[in-house]
């Protein structure tokens, strides 16, 4: 079946898989993991360079940046203000206008502060970022976020590392319905059946770091989230059946031997 | 002079631009942003912007991250 790319701000992308880099074991097992994933956007954080220890390889050392977007995020930030300040430095080290808006509220759950996320989100689009903000799986800021100018949004399936899959499938439909920009299911994923339920929810993408890097086997779990949202988007595209409560025979009725 | 680098008090020999600061610390500038008291400094401008006495510094670059 015919499927168009995924499409944000104009720039078209042919995996519907955004990976992490962050928790891995080695560089070079987290860049096997990303050729195997199949994803074109990975994300990164801006952190301020280690000066007691300048020996210590570098992340870009390991992501062919011809071959994937890099997508920075303004992770560890809890105010508008420090999330923009990340978004700057992001722009400026990685010469790119997209960010990856994350304005955490609560150390314990990482939920997003949306007050503050809407501000930063209004603040970054001004200045000319394409913003992606991780957000709640809440229809009504996801709203709030695109009327401020975001160019996707990307609500949780579960708290970020937390593994639970998408624990409120109903918003993330209602979210997709009500949205015109790409709608990204970003964070909660434990395992494949998981990007899969996101993909057959109608979300356009998913977005994982955890699942990934965190795995016994993160090259084969990559392949595994390729293969899973490729197969959410296939059954989503094809028309699943209505659920019902007892049985209709596959097998026909009539003919059965000794009736 | 001393500056704030990174959140840290820092000696450094000076007045001197941050191309010349990144060379003191061994940082490849391509590679990094640089936050001139709270104010990012664009790749272009490494060469004219002076550091001066207590003037705050932020180095940063890309690590791991989801």
């Amino acid at each position: 079946m015919p499927d168009t790319p995924l499409t944000i701000a104009g720039r078209t992308f042919h995996s519907r898989l955004i990976v992490g880099t962050g928790k891995y074991a080695s560089f070079p097992i987290m860049a096997e993991a990303h050729a195997a994933s199949g994803a074109e956007m990975v994300t990164v954080a801006v952190r301020r360079v280690n000066l007691s220890d300048r020996s210590r390889e570098s992340l870009l050392d390991h992501i062919d940046t011809n071959r994937y977007t890099l997508l920075p995020n303004t992770a560890g930030c809890y105010t508008a203000d420090d999330a923009v300040r990340a978004a700057r430095l992001g722009r400026e080290a990685g010469l790119s206008s997209w960010v990856k808006l994350e304005v955490i509220g609560d150390e314990r759950t990482l939920y997003p502060d949306n007050e503050a996320l809407v501000e930063a989100t209004h603040v970054l689009v001004r200045e000319g970022f394409v913003v992606l903000p991780y957000t709640n799986d809440d229809p009504v800021v996801c709203r709030k976020l695109e009327d401020a100018g975001a160019a996707a949004v990307m609500p949780l399936g579960a708290p970020i590392g937390s593994g639970l899959g998408i624990q409120n499938p109903n918003n993330i439909r209602i979210i997709k319905e009500f949205a015109s920009v790409p709608v990204i299911v970003d964070a909660g994923v434990g395992t494949a059946s998981d990007a899969a339920v996101a993909m057959e929810l109608g979300a356009d993408g998913v977005l994982m770091n955890t699942a990934i890097a965190g795995a016994g086997n993160p090259v084969d779990m990559a392949t595994a989230m390729k293969l899973a949202v490729e197969a959410g988007r296939l059954a989503h595209l094809s028309g699943r059946i209505p659920r019902k409560r007892y049985a209709t025979a596959s097998s026909p009725l009539e003919g059965v031997v000794g009736t | 002079m001393t500056i704030q680098l990174n959140g840290e008090a820092f000696e450094a020999p000076g007045p001197l631009s941050v191309s010349r600061l990144l060379a003191t610390l061994d940082i490849d500038p391509r590679r990094v942003a640089v936050e001139h008291n709270r104010l990012v400094v664009k790749k272009a401008a490494y060469d004219s912007t002076v550091v001066a006495p207590g003037d705050e510094i932020e180095v940063v670059n890309f690590v791991g991250g989801g």
